[in-house]
């Protein structure tokens, strides 16, 4: 059993969760860009969460997320002092850090969780980290003030302009490199959409974009192949080979509908839960 | 005098038509009655070719002859004394292949029946021990010397078992939540009823082996942090777990699943209970690719799910193909529909990416190849489609490369397989290997042979140090 030690909301839509577990095998050699999978009780699934950050001394890992599926719901609704049946990790390869001066990371919504401690990791080690941040809202906004410590320069964008600059990480993004900023690399992590339309956006200038993808999956371990996902036209193990990839090679349609292929399931499930109270309850 | 009846007293089973609808075991064993007189069919001969097809020397004349007279428990420790997990081997060992296939009996009509003796004598055991009509395992005195055990599937848990009998404190670290490899994962519970595999591991934690699940060696740890950790030796059992896919156009559809994903999502994390959250497409027609007991078990798995029709793809025909005469005859009987001579192609998907369909090409059989068997060759232009909403691919595994990745001076060949020698030894000092890990995807039993190999040659090795 893995005890959460705290627990807190991110945003003011409270639609993003921060909890921080007890997992002293995990915190003990996990880096930025790699996962854990966690697996709230024995009915449920296992499912995949970057590392958002760790503290080796205190043997913890942090975890963010959006209670959006069944599993993530269940988590969802434990707090501090409950216990989370497994919680696996490190698995995959960590972020590449070496060789690095000028990078942009760019997050949307909540892979700015995960955007987060890779501008972090970089940042620690010199690198140069413009941070752009992006919110359908101002209500789901979240992690300013850490995302502003750990880059040289913080944008946030909203879509409808009610917080920070009015517009799409990709506008920033352009501006940016349109600018003059000499970027080595553009670091993407979001939905699907949006790390496809960052790729595309860093095509034309030929810089390297570097996307974290987090397919379904099982084991997380290479067995199950389910995370498979095209990669320059060879197939690869999000989980093995991952999660990291060149977001200008990854055949982004399939991996768009490959991430939405239980979705009819996972409906079927959510109005289980719902039915009386609204709320999360098994049996 | 022996019961020189030719054929083997025959083992109940499920109908075929009630089982194929639900998840529980196929074969019921044997009664006490029909396992004594089983057991008189053993001519107790000078020779015992039993024993030498059996690749952990179960003493198998020995414990039938106290099946025979009655002692059970007797019978159950002269198993035990050389095979850790009978309940297991007694269901899943391809007999026919090993101590059946070098029984006199079986030279005029059927072997003696020793798998399902085997089960009978652990199964009694594990009955009575519930009833506590015998005291729990001992724990074996401590010698005080740490051994790692890195994968707990069957050549782990073997080896770990003769380690800990023996007297050193064995670790074995899991990468999943549960222990038992492929015999949880892999192998359905009709076949290998979970229950048993966890009361097999209780028995080796009550000897003294500790379990540690959620532990992924070659990520959170390396093997020479084990090392540094204090383990003494280390043993690689970590299975052949990587699916191969058929690298044909088409594979990435919605609908596609390797039979490692398919079995995993039914047995490990009990898709087939409403109670588990499992997703798992609700799938009308199903065509699983290949020939072997992976095959069979996912085909057998997905008409238990609710299939309206199960097909087998296989390239060659019925005499090739490699999966056990008894899983193949199993299937058969619960109406799974053997495709033979035929290659696939390409999965063909609808606008929205699910698989529609299989494109097959008929082959026809030609010369022997290098494996002895008739080489399939296609028929031109017979291209055909073979309409199904879900694709399995059980064409094989590999092993898993994160322990060799991660561990320097640890020498492997050209497939992955780590490279051991007849005693488990590997290329680097103190770490042993065994298994699917070092001979590629093969049977429980040999894993076992293995991980039994490995024990000895670690107490070696560690008493000559």
């Amino acid at each position: 059993m893995y005890r959460i030690i705290s627990k807190r909301v991110l945003n003011k839509a409270e639609t993003t969760l921060e909890m921080v577990v007890e997992a002293p095998l995990v915190a003990r050699k996990c880096l930025a860009g790699q996962f854990i999978i966690f697996r709230v009780d024995e009915y449920g699934e296992r499912v995949p969460l970057t590392i958002a950050d760790y503290n080796r001394e205190k043997g913890t890992v942090t975890i963010m997320f959006q209670p959006v599926g069944r599993s993530t719901q269940m988590l969802a609704e434990l707090n501090a002092g409950d216990s989370i049946l497994d919680f696996v990790g490190p698995l995959g390869k960590p972020t590449h850090l070496e060789g690095l001066k000028r990078v942009a990371v760019v997050g949307g919504g909540v892979g700015c969780a995960i955007a987060y401690p890779v501008a972090k990791a970089m940042h620690a080690k010199g690198i140069e980290v413009d941070m752009i941040a992006g919110f359908r809202n101002i209500d789901i906004v979240m992690l300013e003030d850490e995302m502003r410590k750990n880059s040289t320069n913080l944008y946030i964008t909203t879509d409808d302009g009610s917080y920070g600059e009015r517009g799409f990480v990709t506008d920033r993004l352009k501006q940016l490199i349109e600018s003059g900023r000499n970027y080595d690399e553009v670091v993407a992590i979001g939905p699907g959409m949006m790390m496809k339309f960052v790729s595309l956006t860093t095509k034309p200038y030929g810089i390297k974009t570097v996307v974290s993808l987090n397919p379904i999956m099982i084991d997380g371990t290479g067995m199950c192949g389910g995370c498979r996902v095209s990669v320059g036209g060879e197939t690869k193990f999000a989980c093995v080979d991952g999660p990291e990839f060149d977001g200008h090679l990854v055949d982004w349609d399939e991996l768009i509908r490959r991430g939405a292929f239980y979705k009819n399931e996972e409906t079927e499930q959510r109005e289980h839960v719902c039915h009386l109270t609204g709320g999360v309850r098994r049996g | 005098m022996a019961d020189m009846s030719p054929i083997k007293n025959p083992m109940p089973e499920q109908a075929p038509e009630l089982r194929n609808k639900n998840f529980f075991e196929v074969a019921l064993g044997y009664s006490a009655e029909a396992a004594m007189k089983e057991a008189t069919r053993c001519l107790n001969c000078k020779n015992k070719p039993c024993i030498t097809g059996c690749p952990v020397n179960v003493r198998i004349p020995e414990f039938i002859r106290k099946t025979a007279e009655g002692e059970f428990e007797e019978a159950y420790e002269i198993i035990t004394s050389t095979n850790a997990l009978p309940a297991v081997c007694g269901r899943v060992c391809p007999q026919e292949s090993q101590c059946e296939g070098k029984c006199v009996r079986g030279l005029k009509g059927e072997p003696v029946a020793i798998g399902r003796l085997e089960r009978f004598i652990a199964d009694f055991h594990r009955a009575s021990a519930r009833k506590d009509i015998k005291p729990a395992t001992k724990k074996p005195e401590q010698n005080g010397h740490r051994v790692a055990v890195v994968g707990s599937g069957p050549a782990g848990l073997s080896c770990a078992g003769d380690l800990a009998r023996i007297g050193y404190a064995v670790t074995v670290f899991e990468a999943f939540h549960k222990a038992g490899g492929v015999l949880v994962y892999g192998i359905p519970e009709f076949r290998l009823p979970k229950e048993i595999v966890q009361s097999e591991i209780a028995n080796l934690e009550e000897m003294g082996v500790t379990i540690v699940t959620n532990a992924v060696v070659g990520r959170a740890m390396s093997v020479d942090e084990l090392f540094e950790e204090g383990y003494e030796a280390v043993f690689i059992g970590t299975g052949a777990g990587l699916p191969q896919f058929l690298n044909i156009p088409g594979e990435n559809l919605l609908g596609v699943y390797s039979a490692n994903e398919y079995l995993t999502r039914i047995n490990l994390m009990k898709a087939y209970l409403p109670e588990y959250d499992t997703p798992l497409r609700q799938s009308k027609r199903i065509a699983v690719v290949g020939g072997g007991n992976v095959a069979m078990d996912a085909a057998r798995c997905a008409k238990r799910m609710g299939a309206d029709e199960v097909y087998i793809v296989y390239r060659r025909s019925m005499d090739e193909l490699p999966a056990r005469k008894e899983e193949v005859h199993h299937a058969q009987e619960e109406g799974i529909i053997f495709k033979l001579l035929n290659n696939p192609e390409a999965v063909l998907g609808d606008e929205k990416g699910y698989v529609k369909g299989l494109e097959c090409l008929k082959m026809e059989l030609g010369e022997p190849d290098e494996s002895g068997r008739r080489r399939p060759v296609e028929v031109k232009g017979s291209n055909f489609v073979l309409e199904v909403d879900t694709v399995i691919i059980a064409i094989g595994t590999s092993p898993n490369p994160l322990i060799k990745s991660t561990t320097e001076g640890l020498e492997t060949n050209k497939k992955g397989c780590i490279i051991a020698d007849g005693q488990a030894a590997t290329s680097r000092k103190g770490v042993f290997a065994g298994g699917d890990a070092v001979t590629g995807a093969a049977t429980v039993i040999l894993a076992m042979g293995a991980g039994k190999t490995a024990a000895q040659s670690i107490d070696a090795y560690l008493k000559s140090k």
